[in-house]
């Protein structure tokens, strides 16, 4: 191993990639620690899921430079590959290969010594091992996460990159799914994790959010909400709908979200923001200044880019 | 968990490859069936269709002799089954015009004053004139013609005729053929069958082998692993080694039991050369795989390539007949070559003297087409 242990587990600057006209990933940056579960956030068609593809080597980018657990992202993909694990965002295992089979395949590829202790081992780690036998197209989704988890995990690699891995799958798998990685973690495994779930979120040590192919955070996730700026107001009313409809458009007003039987404003323009909401109080509903939360903060940088789709 | 060094490249991940694709292909268990049936069916289809024995063929006789000699002959030819006379021509230019109609394959003339000669030991002259632009067709009754003469003199070679018998033949028979003099003999045909069902098979089946990994996603796992390009071809195509196997002994088996086929040569040099020929399809198939983007394009390409290894090959038509730019297209087929030296030891008794240039040949396709399907291999997505 030529790599300092206490480098980056990610350490790329400048990655660029095109696709035709379109530049999909633009100059992006990211340094991820050591140890770090490091969220990867940011609307749909927004660049993730290429930018891990380049991290990895599945991708080459058109610009930029960096290395992964000490090597080149360019040149040495096959280093990274054999000490890193991808999970993919669709599943993308063998449906027509039984549970065992598809891990002694992967077993094997990255040539472990003893495939079969691997493979019982991986099977056992993540419950798997009384459906060793069954054909994983017949999975439902949760239980095809945990596969690909214990696929891509099975050569004990030190980065994790997964990508989207919660994606339809249930609240109870997800939160078994988040215990994993925890556990991973502590290990010292590094994780790279793209996601769409506000609670999956703020489990993340860090978060980078990125919209269009560009970064516009990058920071520890405790410190995101100061960091935008944002003030909050928690409102109470008979009628939310009413409240919801004289709101939205305010001046001051940024962003106006439903959280049980309340509703939270947020804005950057403290002045602005307040004088919407007291003439509200004034039509027969109550509001209290509030601390702005990440909550606050992700629904307010989803809706300044909303889905890249076109 | 240890894993070894990294290295550039290991026969474990070839193996690892390899398993799941038997894997794989006994799950599939229709695409098996159809490897296997495929190559008895084509045998039954085209051994049977393309009949290199034929019977019944239409037939005109032109007598300008009448006596017991001419008419044991007619009676002969009535009963064998090669021949069925369906009009008697009673000048040359109606045997000729018969001939050319179509109406008739072949065209028996018996000359004047045959008898006569024929006693006299003047050895006279049968005359079958056969429409050999079906060759195969023409090929077998022009033979057998002599034993049916011969039959049908033998009980006449009696008393003061018997030195007649003993100094066979004392007729001579002249065979025309016409419209095709070259002509191409019927044992061509189940060889070259083998050429082609390993053609079909192999370069199909090996053609979606990346194809499929990438319609159904599996191809990104299998690009995130460190898995080298040599590797999944070797892993991939290995197989199917084994199934173009088991289908060479099938036509063999079949082609003796049903055809009769004669298998004179060295079974060694036939070896190599199905190993190469098998061994070359499955490079093109995988080559074709590699720039295909599905399945459904795949397919398309292996037609594309199917068809000119039919006609241009020599398979369905001589390849010496050809012009030049077809006979350049043909040399850089592996059926082209593979027929060549099936032949060559199956039905002239080669040896690797005789075959070494088509071997040779079809080594340097096989090269030629690894190296390209390794430069056409995408790393990445």
């Amino acid at each position: 191993m030529t790599a300092a242990n206490d480098a980056p587990a990610i350490s790329v600057e400048g990655l660029t990639k095109r696709f035709g006209d379109r530049t999909v990933v633009d100059d992006l940056a990211l340094t991820v620690p050591r140890g770090a579960i490091y969220g990867f956030l940011g609307p749909n068609g927004s660049g993730k899921t290429t930018t891990i593809r380049m991290v990895c080597g599945l991708l080459k980018p058109d610009a930029g430079r960096g290395t992964a657990l000490g090597f080149d992202v360019l040149t040495e993909s096959d280093r990274i590959k054999e000490r890193t694990g991808y999970m993919t965002q669709k599943f993308s295992l063998y449906e027509d290969l039984s549970l065992r089979e598809n891990l002694e395949f992967i077993a094997r590829l990255y040539r472990l010594e003893d495939v079969n202790a691997g493979v019982d081992g991986a099977l056992d780690k993540l419950g798997l091992s009384e459906r060793a036998a069954q054909l994983a197209g017949s999975l439902s989704g949760g239980w095809k996460q945990r596969l690909a988890l214990a696929a891509c995990m099975i050569h004990a690699p030190d980065l994790l990159l997964l990508d989207e891995p919660t994606a339809g799958v249930d609240p109870k798998a997800r939160r078994d799914f988040w215990d994993e990685i925890r556990r991973y973690a502590r290990e010292g495994v590094t994780t790279l994790i793209s996601t769409h779930y506000m609670d999956e979120a703020v489990q993340c040590d860090s978060i980078a959010y990125i919209a269009y192919g560009k970064k516009l955070v990058d920071a520890p996730t405790g410190d995101i909400p100061g960091f935008l700026g944002l003030h909050a107001w928690r409102v109470r009313s008979n009628d939310l709908d009413a409240a919801e409809e004289v709101l939205r458009g305010a001046p001051g007003v940024e962003l106006v979200a439903r959280f049980g039987t309340e509703l939270h404003v947020a804005g950057r323009d403290e002045a602005a923001l307040a004088a919407s909401v007291a003439r509200l109080r004034g039509a027969g509903g109550s509001a209290e200044p509030m601390e702005a939360g990440l909550e606050e903060a992700f629904i307010h940088l989803m809706t300044l880019s909303a889905d890249n789709y076109k | 968990m240890t894993t070894a060094p990294p290295s550039s490249f290991a026969w474990s991940r070839v193996v690892a490859v390899f398993l799941k694709e038997l894997v794989q292909m006994r799950r599939d268990r229709l695409t098996f069936a159809v490897m296997v049936m495929m190559p008895v069916m084509q045998l039954l289809l085209f051994g049977y269709a393309i009949n290199n024995d034929p019977r019944h063929l239409p037939t005109a006789v032109e007598v300008r002799d009448d006596g017991p000699m001419t008419r044991s002959l007619l009676a002969s030819l009535k009963a064998s089954s090669y021949f069925e006379i369906v009009a008697v021509a009673r000048s040359g230019a109606e045997g000729d015009r018969l001939l050319r109609n179509g109406e008739v394959v072949f065209l028996i003339v018996i000359p004047e004053r045959f008898e006569e000669r024929l006693v006299r030991g003047e050895r006279p002259q049968i005359l079958i004139a056969a429409d050999a632009s079906d060759p195969v067709a023409a090929a077998g009754p022009v033979a057998a013609l002599q034993s049916i003469a011969q039959t049908a003199f033998a009980p006449e070679f009696t008393g003061a005729l018997s030195p007649l018998a003993a100094t066979l033949p004392s007729y001579e028979i002249i065979a025309h053929r016409r419209y095709n003099p070259a002509g191409v003999t019927a044992f061509n045909i189940v060889p070259g069958l083998l050429g082609v069902i390993l053609t079909m098979t192999m370069v199909m089946i090996t053609s979606i082998a990346l194809t499929r990994e990438i319609e159904r996603g599996t191809m990104e796992t299998l690009l995130s692993t460190p898995v080298r390009p040599v590797e999944i071809m070797l892993g991939k195509t290995t197989p199917y080694i084994l199934v173009g196997a088991v289908q060479t002994v099938l036509v063999l088996i079949a082609g003796h039991l049903l055809f009769r086929l004669p298998f004179t040569g060295s079974a060694l040099t036939l070896l190599a050369a199905i190993t190469l020929f098998i061994a070359a399809n499955l490079m093109l198939g995988y080559l074709i795989s590699t720039v295909a983007r599905t399945q459904m394009q795949a397919m398309q390409m292996t037609f594309f390539v199917f068809l000119p290894s039919m006609l241009l090959s020599g398979f369905m038509f001589p390849f010496r007949a050809m012009p030049a730019w077809a006979q350049g297209v043909g040399e850089a087929l592996p059926l082209t070559h593979f027929l060549r030296i099936a032949r060559a030891v199956v039905l002239k008794g080669a040896g690797f003297d005789a075959t070494a240039r088509e071997l040779g040949a079809l080594g340097v396709i096989l090269a030629v087409l690894t190296i390209a399907a390794l430069a056409r291999f995408r790393r990445t997505l």
